[in-house]
């Protein structure tokens, strides 16, 4: 199927600003879902709100617009109730982080099979600029007009601890990466958690000096890197790129469906 | 026998001029200066025949509006 087959032509072009990073991460994704030969009746996402929460209204599967925050829960319903379907999840940094952390930490810890991806743009762009849990240290916001003084999570380290069995991260820079990376996410059985480092120019960018999309992106290039890569010893301050955990683990909806087998044996 | 892999050859650059928002990505990371923005504010292909045909520009495209047509 042509990638075009899977959006919603008719609200094209979509809403987010010139250079948003996450029309990158819809780019990509589409070509991940084209590259695994999905149908769209085998496919639901699931998004909470923001801007990244407005890629499921342009995507022709079956989608779900639903709470700040709770993205997650809501896909675990609908996981629980068809988990023969694929379930993806894309969420904001402060989506996934700061209101739907709790959720965020048990989807991992339960290894429920959906794909979460966390679109980073370091900010709540939706709502003007306010900082977010991924922020960081010394970041201008609407809500640190004088800079932040807040640490940043880890979302791969987060992830990991929390029990999720791929985590993986890349940028919208990398787009060959990225592809590879959602590919593998989809196909893992278990919680698989993409990290994607997105631009948003107008907030983000736009307080914090880096110009915009274009030199946003270079940034991307230029401070990230393989994991495991001798770079990264060299200078520590750079921000891996890759798979981080790729592993087997029961996975909840079928260890669930041996608990409804116990029950229907009555012992 | 291995088969003999041809490089795919362009025919053309599809640009959807009502969906590109002249962010300059295609244009920034084209290796090989293949584009421009116009008075426009739109991406077109300046060079067509130094392009060719990676398709990054398609892939970094965060509006969807380019797509290279290949032979
Ligand atoms: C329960 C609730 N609280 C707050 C809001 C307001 N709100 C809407 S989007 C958003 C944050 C958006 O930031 P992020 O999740 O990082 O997504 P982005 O827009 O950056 O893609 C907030 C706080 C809301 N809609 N619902
Ligand atoms: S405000 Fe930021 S995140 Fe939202 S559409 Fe614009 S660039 Fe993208
Ligand atoms: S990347 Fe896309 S939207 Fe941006 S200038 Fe090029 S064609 Fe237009
Ligand atoms: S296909 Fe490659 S060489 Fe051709 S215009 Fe696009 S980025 Fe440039
Ligand atoms: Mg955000």
């Amino acid at each position: 199927m042509a990638i075009k087959d899977y959006i919603r032509e008719r609200f094209f072009p979509h809403m987010w600003c010139p250079g948003c990073g996450h029309g990158i991460v819809l780019n990509s994704l589409l070509r991940a879902v084209e590259e695994l030969g999905m149908s769209k009746n085998e496919i639901v996402m699931v998004s909470g709100i923001g801007c990244s929460s407005r890629i499921s209204g342009y995507l022709d599967f079956h989608t779900l617009h639903t709470i700040h925050g709770r993205a997650l829960a809501f896909a675990t319903g609908v996981k629980l109730s068809r988990p023969e379907l694929n379930l993806i999840v894309p969420m904001g940094d402060g989506d996934a982080l700061a209101i739907g952390g709790n959720h965020f930490i048990h989807a991992a810890r339960r290894n429920i099979d959906l794909t979460a991806i966390v679109m980073n743009n370091r900010i709540y762009g939706m709502t003007g600029g306010q900082f977010s849990p991924l922020s960081g240290c010394g970041v201008m916001a609407t809500t640190a007009p004088f800079a932040t003084v807040d640490q940043s999570f880890d979302v791969a380290e987060l992830a990991k601890a929390a029990g999720a069995t791929f985590v993986a991260r890349s940028t919208t820079y990398h787009v060959q990466q990225l592809t590879k990376l959602l590919r593998e996410a989809i196909l893992h059985e278990g919680f698989s958690v993409v990290e994607v480092l997105t631009q948003c120019p107008t907030y983000f960018g736009r307080r914090n000096k880096q110009g915009g999309a274009v030199e946003m992106m270079k940034w991307f290039k230029d401070n990230t890197t393989p994991v495991g890569s001798k770079a990264k010893q060299e200078n520590p301050a750079l921000i891996e790129r890759g798979i981080f955990v790729q592993k087997e683990m029961p996975e909840y909806c079928k260890a669930y469906d041996q608990v409804i087998e116990r029950a229907q044996k009555g012992k | 026998m291995a088969e003999v892999q041809t490089k795919p050859k362009l025919k053309e650059h599809r640009i959807n001029r009502a969906w590109c928002k002249g962010c300059g990505i295609c244009v920034a990371f084209c290796p090989k200066q293949v584009l421009e923005l116009d008075d426009q504010d739109k991406a077109v292909a300046v060079r067509p025949e130094d392009c060719i045909a990676c398709k990054l520009c398609e892939l970094r495209c965060p509006d969807l509006a380019i797509e290279i047509i290949t032979e």
